[in-house]
C-alpha cells in the first residue's frame, strides 16, 4: 500500500519557513545580488560584476576605512571574550552553589540591563560618565583614585574600550544565564560521587563542571561573535553615525550605515552598502564555518 | 434596515469630502523636527487665511536622518509635495536625479538676491530649482550677568577674546567657553567656519580654493586652526566628551561665560536662560581690520515633480516669497533669517544684533558648502573631524591643513572660469 504524501509536515513547517523566506533569505540574497550592481548619477542601476569589492578593498579611501572598522570590532569582540564571558563563567559558577542566600534576585538584577534599550543604557552611561554632570568622578574620588579619572568617552585611546565594557555590563546576563542553565543540568550524583572521592570544590568546577559545560561555552561565544559584528546601535546612540573622535569606535555597523543610508552630506549609495553588508555577511560566515568545523567537531560530549 | 439609507448618503458625501480635500493637499519635507509647533500653528494658519481651499501638513524628519530618508522617498514615489533644500550639491544632485522641479517661470523668484539664489541654482547659474528661505549667521553668545560681573566688554580683536577668555578662567569659577567635541560637528560648523572668515578672508579665501590658487596648507587657513588650538585651555572639564546638549545646558544654567554657536540657538536660550545673554561676531585681528562674517545660506524650498498638486505647491511657495512670510518666518522661527529682499524688522535684540552685523561685514558662506563637498572622502566629515582633533590637541594645525588638502587633491580638479 502507498503511503499517502506527508502533508502535515508541510503544514506545520510552512509558517516559518514562508515567515523566514520573505523576512530573511530573500533580503539577504538580494543583498548579495545588489553588491555587483552600480547606481549611475542619473539613478540608474547596471551591473557591475566585481568592481565594488575591488573598490572597498582596493581604493585607499574606502579600505581604509573598512579595515578600521573591521579591526574596531575584533577588538569589540575581543573584549567581550575575554571580559563578559569569564566573568559570566564566574557569576553562573556563584549562582548555581547550593545555599546562596538571594541566589534570585541577584540573577533577576544583573539580567536587567539585558532587557533594557540599548539607546537607554548608552544615555544613562553617557551622563554617568560625563565630566560635567556624572557621578563617576565623585565615586572614584571617594575611592581615593580621583587622578585616574579622564573623559574616557571622548579620548581616542579610550572611547571603543569604554564602549565595549558599557556593553559588556549590559549583555553579561545572557552568558550567565546560558551557563548557570547548562550548570543546572549536571546531575547532583555526579557532583556527590565527586566529593564522596575527596575532590576540592575547585578540582570539581575545573574537571567535572567545565568539561561538561564546554559545548555552552562554545555556544556563548559564537553567539557573542556573530552579535558583536552586527552590532551598531550603542555606538550609534553614544557617539553618532560619525563614531568620533576620528572614528576610533567605527565598527562595521556604523560603517555600513553611513554608507548604505549616507550621512549629511555624504551621500548613501545601496549598492555600495549592499558590499559592506556582503562583507559581514562574509566575515560572520566565516567564523562560524570556523567554529563549527574546528572547534565544535571535537568537542567531546557526554551523555548525562 | 431603517438607517441603511442616510447612512450610505453620509459615506458617499465623506467621500467626495475627502476626495476634495485630496486634490488640494500639499506635504512638506523638512529636517526642522524644532519648528513642527511653529508650522502648525502659525505659518501654516497663517497661509490658509489666503488660501483656505489647499490643507497643508508638515511632515519633518531628524536632520542627519534627512537627507538619505528625502532620496529613498524621492526614489520609491511618496516623498511630499515640497522639499526642504539643503543648499548646494545635496539639491543639485536632487535635481539632477530629476527630483526637484525648474522654477524658472516662479514670480516670487523676484524678490530675492542673487547671492541667495546661488545656493539653489544649477553651476552655470541658469537654472533655479529651490525658492531660498532662510540664513543662519554665526557668532558668539556671552552671558552678560558674567561680563558684568568681571567688568567685561566684549571683545572685537582676537587679543582682547584672549584676554576676555584669561580674565574669566583666572578671576572666576565660570567656565569660559562652552564648547565640547564629542559630536564632532561644533568644531567645523560653529568653530571653524566661524571665526575662519576673518583669517581668510570671507568669499575671497573660499573662491580662492575652488579656483585652485589657495590650498588649505595656506598660511590663512592654517591660522584659523592655530587660533583654535589655543582654546583648549578654556574649554571645560573634559570636553573631549562633552555633546552639543551638554554645552547648551553648560551656558543655559550660567556656567560658562561664551558661547561658540549660530543664530538658530537664539530661541533656545530665550527659553531656557534666566539670564541675559548678548551676542559678538567672530574677532579681528587688529581693530580696524575688514569683518567677515558667516551668513550660510541654510535653506530653501522646492517642488517635486512627481507631486499631484504642482500648481498648489507654486501657490505656496509664491507665499513664501511674500512679505508676510518673510515677517513671520524671521520674527517667529527666531534665528533663521529670511532671504528675500523684503525690509523686515526684527524684534529679537539678540537675532537683530546679529543680522545688524550684515551692514558693517562681508558675507560669506561655509567654506566647504559649494563644490568642495562633492567627492570622497566628503570633506564636511573630515573638517568635522579635523577640527575637533584640533581642539582635543590631538593633531597639529598643520596636520590638519595637509589631511583637509591631500584629500581634496584626490578627487579634484580646479576649474578656472
Amino acid at each position: 500500500m502507498q503511503r499517502a504524501f506527508p502533508w502535515h509536515l508541510i503544514f506545520f513547517l510552512a509558517p516559518a519557513v514562508i515567515i523566514y523566506t520573505v523576512f530573511s533569505a530573500y533580503p539577504l540574497l538580494d543583498t548579495l545580488r545588489l553588491s555587483f550592481f552600480t547606481d549611475s548619477e542619473s539613478g540608474e542601476r547596471s551591473f557591475a560584476g566585481l568592481s565594488n569589492f575591488v573598490t572597498l578593498l582596493g581604493n585607499a579611501v574606502w579600505s581604509e576605512a573598512f579595515w578600521n572598522a573591521m579591526w574596531n570590532n575584533t577588538q569589540f569582540f575581543l573584549i567581550h571574550l575575554l571580559v563578559q564571558n569569564p566573568i559570566g563563567l564566574g557569576l553562573a559558577a556563584l549562582l548555581s552553589l547550593k545555599g546562596l542566600r538571594g541566589a534570585r534576585t541577584y540573577r533577576t538584577l544583573i539580567f536587567l540591563p539585558t532587557l533594557l534599550s540599548v539607546v537607554i543604557i548608552g544615555f544613562i552611561w553617557q551622563l554617568i560618565l560625563s565630566p560635567l554632570w556624572g557621578v563617576s568622578e565623585n565615586f572614584l574620588y571617594a575611592l581615593g583614585l580621583g587622578q585616574y579619572f579622564d573623559a574616557w568617552l571622548g579620548k581616542e585611546s579610550s572611547a571603543l574600550i569604554t564602549l565595549s565594557l558599557i556593553s559588556v555590563w549590559q549583555f553579561i546576563g545572557i552568558p550567565m544565564m546560558l551557563i548557570y542553565a547548562s550548570l543546572l543540568s549536571i546531575p547532583d550524583e555526579l557532583l556527590e560521587a565527586a566529593k564522596v572521592d575527596g575532590a576540592s570544590p575547585f578540582r570539581i568546577f575545573w574537571r567535572i563542571k567545565v568539561p561538561l559545560i564546554l559545548p555552552t561555552l562554545g555556544l556563548v561565544t559564537i553567539l557573542t561573535f556573530v552579535g558583536n559584528f552586527n552590532t551598531f546601535e550603542l555606538v550609534y546612540a553614544v557617539k553618532g553615525a560619525l563614531a568620533g573622535p576620528d572614528y576610533s569606535t567605527d565598527i562595521m555597523g556604523t560603517f555600513f550605515y553611513r554608507t548604505f543610508f549616507g550621512y549629511q552630506s555624504q551621500l548613501g549609495s545601496a549598492t555600495m552598502g549592499a558590499t559592506v553588508a556582503t562583507m559581514m555577511f562574509l566575515v560572520i560566515l566565516t567564523g562560524v564555518m570556523a567554529y563549527f568545523y574546528l572547534v565544535q567537531r571535537r568537542l567531546t560530549r557526554y551523555q548525562l | 434596515m431603517l438607517s441603511l439609507k442616510p447612512t450610505l448618503s453620509l459615506t458617499a458625501a465623506l467621500m467626495t469630502a475627502s476626495l476634495a480635500v485630496e486634490a488640494q493637499t500639499l506635504t512638506i519635507e523638512s529636517w526642522r523636527v524644532d519648528d513642527k509647533d511653529l508650522w502648525q500653528n502659525i505659518l501654516i494658519p497663517a497661509f490658509n487665511q489666503q488660501h483656505p481651499d489647499i490643507e497643508v501638513r508638515f511632515n519633518p524628519t531628524s536632520p542627519t536622518e534627512y537627507d538619505s530618508s528625502l532620496n529613498a522617498r524621492m526614489q520609491a514615489g511618496t516623498a511630499g509635495d515640497l522639499v526642504t533644500c539643503r543648499p548646494f550639491d545635496v539639491s543639485l544632485n536632487l535635481y539632477r536625479q530629476g527630483h526637484l522641479m525648474a522654477l524658472d517661470d516662479l514670480p516670487g523668484l523676484d524678490h530675492y538676491q542673487d547671492f541667495a539664489k546661488r545656493a539653489w541654482s544649477t553651476d552655470d547659474g541658469a537654472t533655479a530649482f529651490c525658492l531660498p528661505m532662510a540664513s543662519v549667521i554665526h557668532g558668539f553668545f556671552y552671558n552678560k550677568e558674567i561680563f558684568s560681573e568681571l567688568n567685561l566688554d566684549p571683545p572685537e580683536t582676537l587679543d582682547e577674546f584672549h584676554a576676555v577668555l584669561e580674565t574669566v578662567k583666572s578671576e572666576s569659577r565660570y567656565t569660559p567657553l562652552a564648547l565640547g567635541t564629542n559630536d564632532q560637528w561644533e568644531a567645523n560648523q560653529i568653530v571653524f567656519t566661524n571665526i575662519g572668515p576673518n583669517f581668510w578672508q570671507g568669499e575671497a579665501g573660499r573662491l580662492a580654493l575652488i579656483n585652485g590658487e589657495a590650498a588649505f596648507t595656506d598660511a590663512p587657513y592654517v591660522a584659523a586652526w592655530e587660533e583654535m588650538a589655543r582654546w583648549s585651555d578654556y574649554m571645560g572639564r573634559g570636553y573631549p566628551s562633552q555633546t552639543y546638549g551638554d554645552s547648551q545646558n553648560l551656558f543655559a544654567l550660567g556656567r560658562a561665560a561664551i558661547y561658540p554657536t549660530g543664530s538658530w540657538d537664539t530661541s533656545y536660550f530665550n527659553d531656557q536662560a534666566s539670564f541675559e545673554f548678548g551676542a559678538f561676531k567672530p574677532p579681528v585681528a587688529e581693530a580696524g581690520d575688514q569683518c567677515h562674517i558667516s551668513d550660510h545660506t541654510d535653506m530653501g524650498i522646492g517642488i517635486n515633480p512627481a507631486s499631484a498638486n504642482p500648481e498648489a505647491a507654486k501657490t505656496f511657495l509664491n507665499w513664501v516669497a511674500s512679505a508676510d512670510f518673510a515677517d513671520l518666518f524671521t520674527n517667529e522661527v527666531t534665528g533663521f533669517f529670511s532671504l528675500s529682499t523684503h525690509p523686515v524688522e526684527v524684534n529679537d535684540p539678540v537675532a537683530a544684533e546679529m543680522i545688524s552685523w550684515r551692514d558693517e561685514c562681508d558675507s560669506t558662506i561655509r567654506l566647504n558648502a559649494q563644490v568642495m563637498n562633492r567627492g570622497t572622502p566628503n570633506m564636511e566629515q573630515e573638517l568635522w573631524i579635523v577640527s575637533s582633533q584640533v581642539l582635543n590637541g590631538d593633531i597639529t594645525p598643520e596636520e590638519a591643513a595637509q589631511r583637509i588638502q591631500s584629500g581634496f587633491a584626490q578627487w579634484y580638479e580646479p576649474k578656472s572660469e
